[in-house]
């Protein structure tokens, strides 16, 4: 997994509510067995006109936001089906942070364990970041995850909060499976007596 | 001691250990269903690093979501990316010993329908799969949730996740169901009230004298919803109508084992003086059938109501998402829902395939027909179901009245499969989510119970099962 720590670059604006991962990633591009070719799919439906030919009235279409790494975005982004083809496109087209209000448990978790950092601020901050990032003279802006900070072109800076394990997982890159594993043991003793309490589990 | 809500139950006797002064555990996790869309990444991880299945026997394989349910049944999936996802979701559960139930097994269909009526998903069990509606297990008195792939190949090589509480919310929900009115009503009802993501971060409780009266295939659809309101996971104490439905499955517990069972599920309730985050109540009494109008589950009404007007709503975001999904639906302000016509009728998906879902759909039909112009479509949401509704004559009363018959697999509530709506499509469906392009690009979607599917397939129009179930009565 890819580290995160201190990040510059563009931020596009999505504002709209309940975002959801079929408008992230339509079905369609949901028939591989690996992760490949995904950046294609990110907002189809929005980024493509029914010709093939970029529409020229989405967001991440128009400069300086085409080359966004950032996304800020509305309420509950990422609702819906659970599928993590949504986060690997926006990794795959660059994006490796959002800022918004609330963001859907799945696709929170999914974030999570693909190097795309999540901050969650109060509505007015989004609000205010969003109308920032809008100008294109503003769109630019820094993250720094060690120092729990946003920096914005106007000179103004947003502090933002993130459990330690979530944080330490980003900056290291974590293994999250072998992590786990060093705790074999333990789960080995887990299910000797979970079995044992419930044997119609076994 | 400190009261506990059932919730607390569930993740106290799952910890295996905390893992840091901020909440997060190890959660042991007691099954896991996996379909061949959201696994192969998890299967290929596990391979690339080595790693070996932690329980295989803790894992059910179902094809569901890409196979076609064309009417009769073959193992051919035309589309190629479809039938790779299927062969190798075979290869996988091969090498890795994890029982499959592949496309022409009597025992396929969607996931979620499948596990419960297999007796798969048992009171007090911890149960995470690659798909949303994991929360359909919440009915059996079973906490499930949805994961992502990454989270999926965690669980297999442990059998755990890392996890964090959430808070608990209990939705009360009183007096008593009309007629007509469904459990489909209720979530739908319930999300209309709270938000689309109104329980985020919440684990739902539900309970009350609704709750006790309905069956558990009725409860599944509340739970299977419960996630277009934001909640990672939704559940209801178990009773005795819950251990009735297991007794004789074929996955359930037999004899010394049952009765073991039966006195540990018992245990299975929130203690009276429990602490819930959130209280929630919805009244049943005034509750009638719902229907969405926009591209989120939380645009919903009543069907008696009309297309609200934007100009009403005085907040600017919501103003202006409101005339996002009008203009996506093609609707206008002040149009009587009882005025907009449907091209499709859809009954079928996780949260409304049941037999009795058509059990119940069928006694709209009484010798009606499917209105010229309306393609009308049934997909049982299991091979078993569909075989139910054979044997009790249900499949020729929709076949008589216009409908495809159909067989099983999630099908047009995602359009994965190659049934998919085209753009400008209006489909009346039993489905759980409304987004734009979810049953096809450009195709617009309104939520409702089976029952009202069937009215709308009935009238070529979105409509007022009771008023069709009143001329019945005359």
């Amino acid at each position: 997994m890819e580290t995160f720590t201190k990040v510059q670059g563009v931020a596009a604006p999505m504002l709209a509510a309940n975002i959801d991962t079929d408008v992230i990633m339509p079905k369609q591009f949901l028939k591989g067995i690996d992760r490949s070719g995904l950046d294609r799919g990110l907002f189809h439906d929005l980024r493509f006109l029914a010709d093939g030919s970029l529409n020229p009235d989405f967001i991440l279409n128009q400069p300086p936001w085409s080359k966004a790494q950032f996304l800020v975005v509305g309420p509950n982004f990422g609702c819906g089906s659970s599928r993590e083809h949504a986060v690997w496109g926006l990794r795959q087209l660059g994006i490796r942070a959002l800022i918004g209000s609330s963001f859907a448990g799945i696709f929170f978790d999914n974030c999570k364990r693909n190097g795309v950092l999540l901050i969650e601020l109060d509505k007015e901050q989004v609000s205010a970041i969003g109308r920032t990032v809008s100008q294109a003279s503003g769109a630019e802006l820094e993250v720094d995850l060690p120092a729990q900070q946003i920096r914005l072109a106007d000179g103004t800076s947003v502090q933002f909060a993130i459990d330690g394990l979530r944080k330490e997982a980003l900056i290291s890159g974590l293994d999250a499976i072998g992590s786990t594993l060093t705790l074999s043991e333990a789960i080995e003793q887990f299910e000797a007596g979970h079995f044992a309490a419930n044997p119609w589990l076994e | 001691m400190q009261p506990k809500t059932l919730y607390d139950k569930h993740i106290d006797s799952h910890t295996i250990c905390k893992l840091d002064d901020q909440g997060h555990v190890l959660l042991y996790i007691d099954r896991q269903v996996a379909n061949e869309y959201t696994s192969p990444q998890a299967f290929s991880g596990l391979r690339e690093a080595g790693r070996r299945v932690w329980r295989p026997s803790a894992t059910l394989g179902v094809v569901d979501h890409v196979n076609p349910t064309s009417a009769v049944r073959t193992a051919e999936v035309a589309d190629a990316g479809g039938a790779r996802q299927v062969s190798y979701f075979g290869e996988n559960c091969e090498e890795f010993g994890i029982e499959l139930f592949d496309i022409l097994d009597e025992r396929q269909g969607i996931e979620h329908v499948v596990a419960p009526e297999q007796g798969y998903i048992l009171p007090g069990m911890v149960i995470a799969a690659g798909d949303s509606h994991t929360t359909t297990y919440g009915a059996l008195g079973a906490f499930g949730f949805g994961i992502g792939t990454s989270e999926i190949e965690h669980l297999l090589a442990t059998q755990t996740l890392v996890y964090k509480k959430l808070k608990s919310m209990r939705v009360l929900v009183r007096g008593a169901l009309g007629t007509q009115v469904t459990s489909k009503d209720v979530i739908m009802a319930l999300i209309g009230q709270i938000g689309a993501s109104g329980a985020s971060g919440y684990a739902i409780e539900f309970q009350g004298p609704v709750i006790d009266a309905m069956s558990v295939e009725a409860r599944m659809t509340i739970c299977n919803m419960a996630v277009e309101a934001g909640a990672r996971g939704a559940f209801m104490a178990p009773d005795d109508k819950v251990f009735a439905y297991l007794a004789g499955k074929p996955r359930a517990p037999r004899g010394a084992l049952w009765d073991a069972a039966l006195a540990r599920w018992g245990e299975l309730y929130s203690d009276p003086d429990a602490h819930f985050d959130l209280e929630v109540e919805l009244d049943a009494d005034t509750l009638k059938p719902m229907v969405t109008w926009g591209t989120s589950p939380d645009q919903v009404q009543s069907i008696d109501g009309q297309i609200p007007d934007p100009e009403a709503e005085p907040d600017l975001l919501k103003r202006m998402d409101m005339q996002r999904a009008l203009r996506y639906m093609d609707l206008q302000p002040g149009t009587p829902f009882s005025e907009i016509p449907i091209s499709h009728a859809f009954i079928g998906s996780c949260t409304n395939s049941r037999i009795e879902d058509l059990r119940m759909a069928a006694t709209i039909l009484r010798g009606r027909r499917v209105a010229s112009g309306v393609r009308a479509i049934i997909v049982p949401g299991s091979t078993m179901v569909k075989r139910q509704a054979e044997a009790e004559g249900l499949a020729q009363q929709f076949i008589d009245a216009g409908f495809e018959w159909r067989q099983s697999g999630c099908s047009m509530c995602l359009a994965m499969n190659d049934d998919v709506l085209e753009p400008g499509d209006r489909c009346a469906s039993s489905t759980n989510r409304n987004f734009e392009g979810r049953q096809g690009a450009g195709s617009r979607t309104h939520l409702m119970s089976p029952v009202m599917v069937v009215a709308a397939a009935i009238t070529g129009k979105l409509t007022d099962v009771r008023d069709l179930f009143a001329e019945q009565e005359d």
